[in-house]
């Protein structure tokens, strides 16, 4: 096996991390934590020639050297010049959300501002657990094999693994409504030009873990944002278990910086009879893979996957989604739409998994592009796989670009070619935004949108 | 307000329009009628600056201006006004966006102010009754799962909102029930005034027993055949487009 400089820098990180974590060696936290960084120097980054790989590059990715945040005094480093003004445009209405603000992967108490809990309730960062409460930990990191968030295939997950040490932690015990949606605000910050010359940009890792009791039901919104121009790259894991009878309202809002780098993945597990949400907002970063695994455990549960990317120049935005029916009586809807203009490239690889007991089965994929430059490129690859015979199932993918019938009765009304275009766009993405249910959301999705086409 | 030379229009190199001469002042409601495929459509489509037709030669004037060099929009800002033979879907837009787009873009060219959404909605209501539609209309996407009869008087409410100087009503009539065609002729009746002009495109008479028109031009082969006063209409009703076909074929033999 040859190990590549790469693995190796991230390697020399890893035992510099080591040195850093004081007691926490002993954790049984650690020992994941090695076992993944053997694994990422034997995997390394995945390349075009694997099958899940194959339309997303991350060459750039690996040319590049980021340099793992792996302390708060580091984060605090990228910490000081950031104040609550610098962030207020990602934020969302004080009032009516739980504000969790991590930069660059660690916690920051300055920027949050949480809500008093009801009992039991924990939101928080996943330092805390990992320091108070370890062996509970290991309970629900889904590490082993066959996990998405596993380590064991993916050299991304594996090297978020080995550098777990912060990230959101979000409990909701048995029968607990969360009435207040809890907004996960990832800060992601590099130097400015001028300083970064003899410094590698940053690498976050955030690793998020949230679960839920039975008969629950919370929101979530994760968002990505970067308040300068910098490049750095975050690789992050979230991990949602979803009890029984439980509701869980999923948002990611990905607004990274347009020189940024972006690898995430998003593993559900969902129990019984619970119903699942989640609305994947994909408009920053230079390369971006969003990934999204979501395992029905158990009968009757329910999930939704709605996603929008909108990309232009040349943007890479990639989404992987893979639903596995693994019990029977479940149900699924996924409909994600990218719009694409300029030099910009999307994938979107939707897999539909119903495993031979998975009888009565409901299984819907649709996916829609817009093209809006001749140059814009979307490979869609939808992708079932039935192993059951009583099922219903079906997928559709569409490409097309703005139409001449509906521009020229715009205009027959008044409206400039530009406007016509502008508002035909956000026509097709409109039913992505109608789906949103949180009103803080859709009010900024909707501007973001607007000021996007609007130019 | 309107002059119409010798307009020849072309599809894919084949002549559509061969010559169409038409005058139009204010405060006159016109009415052209022909079969099918006699260019009726297309001349309201050139009129209203569609792209992909080609106008070989001839020339329009709008209020002196010429108005093959204009955009559809400038059209548009300048007064004239196409109700779609076939209005177009807009899923994801809601019918009160759009008219406040198109309104307001009229009224900023005008040097007007823009109108807000509380203003607009005012506005809305009032000329809502003109069609007798509800406000809920206004929230719903544009022509979007609307019946035959609601598209058309859509665009009869579209056309008393942008209150044009020049409207033309491509076959408005068409595919209606008697009650939506009352609804529609009377809105029409309402938006005529001294001031604007209507070009009435229709297949067919009925739509004239309730909108009077001053002039009726009988469209046929993309020339205009026959021009005359509303009793011409009445005259092909009874006797069908094969008449006049024959009376101009005499007189060109």
């Amino acid at each position: 096996m040859r190990v590549t400089k790469n693995q190796e820098w991230y390697l020399s990180n890893f035992q510099a991390f080591e040195k850093n974590l004081d007691g926490d060696q002993a954790s049984p936290i650690h020992k994941i934590r090695k076992t993944a960084i053997s694994r990422f120097v034997e995997l390394g980054f995945p390349t075009i020639h694997d099958e899940e790989w194959k339309y997303t590059d991350v060459s750039p990715i690996v040319e590049r050297t980021f340099k793992p945040t792996f302390a708060e005094a580091e984060a605090a480093r990228w910490l000081l010049p950031l104040t609550i003004q610098a962030i207020r445009r990602f934020t969302l209405e004080e009032t009516g959300y739980h504000r969790i603000v991590f930069v660059n992967g660690y916690y920051s108490r300055e920027l949050s501002y949480p809500h008093p809990l009801a009992k039991d309730v924990q939101i928080g960062s996943l330092a805390t657990v990992i320091e108070k409460d370890p062996t509970t930990l290991t309970r629900y990191l889904s590490v082993g094999v066959g996990f998405p968030s596993s380590y064991e295939d993916n050299g991304f997950t594996a090297l978020n693994t080995a550098f777990i040490r912060d990230g959101a932690f979000v409990y909701i015990p048995d029968g607990v409504i969360v009435e207040v949606p809890i907004h996960l605000l990832f800060v992601g910050i590099g130097d400015s030009e001028a300083a970064s010359v003899d410094k590698a940009p940053p690498l976050s890792q955030p690793r998020n873990l949230i679960i839920t009791g039975k008969n629950s039901q919370v929101a979530l919104i994760e968002s990505y944002v970067s308040p300068t121009h910098s490049s750095y790259f975050t690789n992050t894991i979230t991990e949602v278990v979803i009890g029984e009878n439980s509701v869980v309202d999923y948002y990611k809002l990905q607004y990274e910086s347009l020189e940024a780098f972006h690898i995430g993945t998003v593993q559900v597990r969902q129990g019984r009879s619970s119903n699942f949400s989640s609305h994947s907002l994909s408009f920053g970063g230079k390369l971006v893979r969003n990934n999204i695994t979501v395992v029905f455990e158990a009968e009757g549960g329910e999930c939704t996957l709605n996603g929008l990317y909108v990309v232009a120049d040349r943007q890479h935005v990639d989404n992987h989604t893979m639903i596995d029916h693994a019990k029977p009586h479940c149900t699924s809807n996924e409909l994600y739409k990218g719009i694409l203009d300029g030099k910009s490239r999307g994938v979107f690889n939707g897999k539909i998994l119903v495993r031979p007991n998975a009888q009565k089965t409901n299984a819907h994929q649709t996916n829609k592009n817009l093209l809006l430059s001749d140059e814009a490129l979307i490979d869609t690859k939808p992708q079932l796989e039935i192993f059951a015979n009583d099922v219903k199932c079906s997928h559709g993918a569409t490409i097309g670009q703005l139409e001449e019938d509906p521009i020229f009765y715009l205009r027959s009304r008044g409206v400039d070619r530009e406007m016509a275009r502008t508002i035909l766009t956000y026509a097709f993405a409109s039913d992505i935004i109608s789906r949103i249910k949180l009103e803080a959301v859709r009010t900024d999705i909707d501007r973001r949108l607007l000021s996007r086409f609007g130019k | 307000m309107l002059k119409i030379r010798d307009l020849r229009v072309a599809v894919e190199d084949k002549e559509i329009l061969k010559g169409i001469n038409l005058e139009v002042n204010a405060g006159e409601v016109h009415a052209i009628m022909g079969p099918n495929g006699s260019g009726k459509s297309t001349l309201a489509q050139v009129l209203a600056g569609r792209e992909t037709y080609q106008v070989t030669s001839g020339e329009v004037l709008y209020e002196g201006k010429d108005l093959l060099k204009m955009p559809p929009e400038e059209r548009a800002r300048e007064g004239i006004f196409l109700a779609f033979q076939y209005p177009i879907e807009i899923p994801g837009i809601s019918n009160s966006y759009f008219l406040k787009a198109a309104l307001n873009a009229i009224r900023k060219h005008k040097g007007l102010e823009e109108l807000d959404a509380m203003e607009f909605l005012t506005l809305a209501k009032q000329k809502l009754k003109i069609v007798e539609m509800d406000p809920s209309f206004l929230n719903r996407p544009v022509n979007e799962g609307f019946s035959g009869g609601e598209k058309k008087r859509n665009e009869i409410f579209q056309m008393a909102i942008l209150e044009p100087k020049l409207a033309i009503l491509d076959e408005t009539d068409s595919g209606l029930d008697i009650d939506a065609l009352k609804i529609v002729a009377n809105g029409i009746n309402k938006l005529r005034s001294k001031d604007n002009a209507i070009i009435l495109v229709t297949h067919y008479q009925r739509l004239l027993n309730y909108v009077i028109p001053d002039y009726v031009h009988v469209l046929f082969d993309g020339r205009i055949i026959k021009s005359g006063g509303k009793e011409l209409a009445l005259e092909l009703e009874e006797k069908g487009y094969d008449w006049i076909k024959e009376e101009v074929e005499t007189v060109r033999s």
